[in-house]
């Protein structure tokens, strides 16, 4: 059953430049943690597809085991991923997530 | 059921060798806590990996009893 999960979860991935997995969705999002994350990508006008983990408990759970990581959102930038809510805030602050768009040639509007 | 904030601190202190960590209770409600942690273990591994490590210190409680733990990880500085 897992492989199956795993199969859907690389070819979200593989096929969209930025996916957000995420409780809720971009426009209605049902997890601080998870708003917190969508706010920055469109802060940054980043388009990136947002996969609502609370309508299929089976991505839920396969998103947390696919990565080994234990909570959600969990944002993926050209098929890596790049951390939870943490991680995205920090990396947003110190600039290394503008950086890290730059350098895989993902479109953005830099505010500075 | 919440978590107090020395344990989360131990469990980190134990699963991590050398590990500074400083607890803070964002809410007073046992759920939402922020933890800095800076180990010299830290050093050479992405962000993700230092959290990682984090997350196995506390031994799965996370995303299950302890709701909601901000992390930030660093290196000492030399």
């Amino acid at each position: 059953m897992e492989n199956i999960i795993f199969e859907r979860i690389k070819k979200d991935i593989s096929e969209n430049d930025v996916v957000l997995f995420m409780k809720g969705t971009a426009a209605f999002p049902q997890c601080g943690f998870s708003a917190a994350v969508a706010q920055v990508l469109s802060q940054l006008g980043v388009r990136f597809k947002d996969v609502n983990v609370l309508e299929d408990a089976t991505i839920r759970q396969g998103i947390k085991d696919f990565t080994n990581w234990p909570t959600i959102p969990q944002l993926y930038i050209k098929g890596e991923f790049i951390g939870g809510c943490d991680i995205v805030r920090e990396m947003f602050t110190t600039g290394e997530l503008q950086d890290l768009l730059k350098d895989k040639g993902v479109p953005f509007k830099d505010a500075a | 059921m919440a978590m107090q904030a020395e344990t989360i601190a131990d469990m980190i202190r134990s699963g991590i060798p050398s590990a500074t960590v400083t607890i803070q209770d964002l809410r007073g409600d046992g759920e939402h806590y922020s933890a800095h942690i800076v180990s010299p273990s830290f050093k050479g591994l992405t962000r993700v990996q230092q959290h990682q490590m984090v997350y196995k210190a506390l031994q799965g409680k996370m995303g299950g009893e302890l709701h909601a733990l901000a992390i930030q990880t660093s290196v000492p500085k030399e």
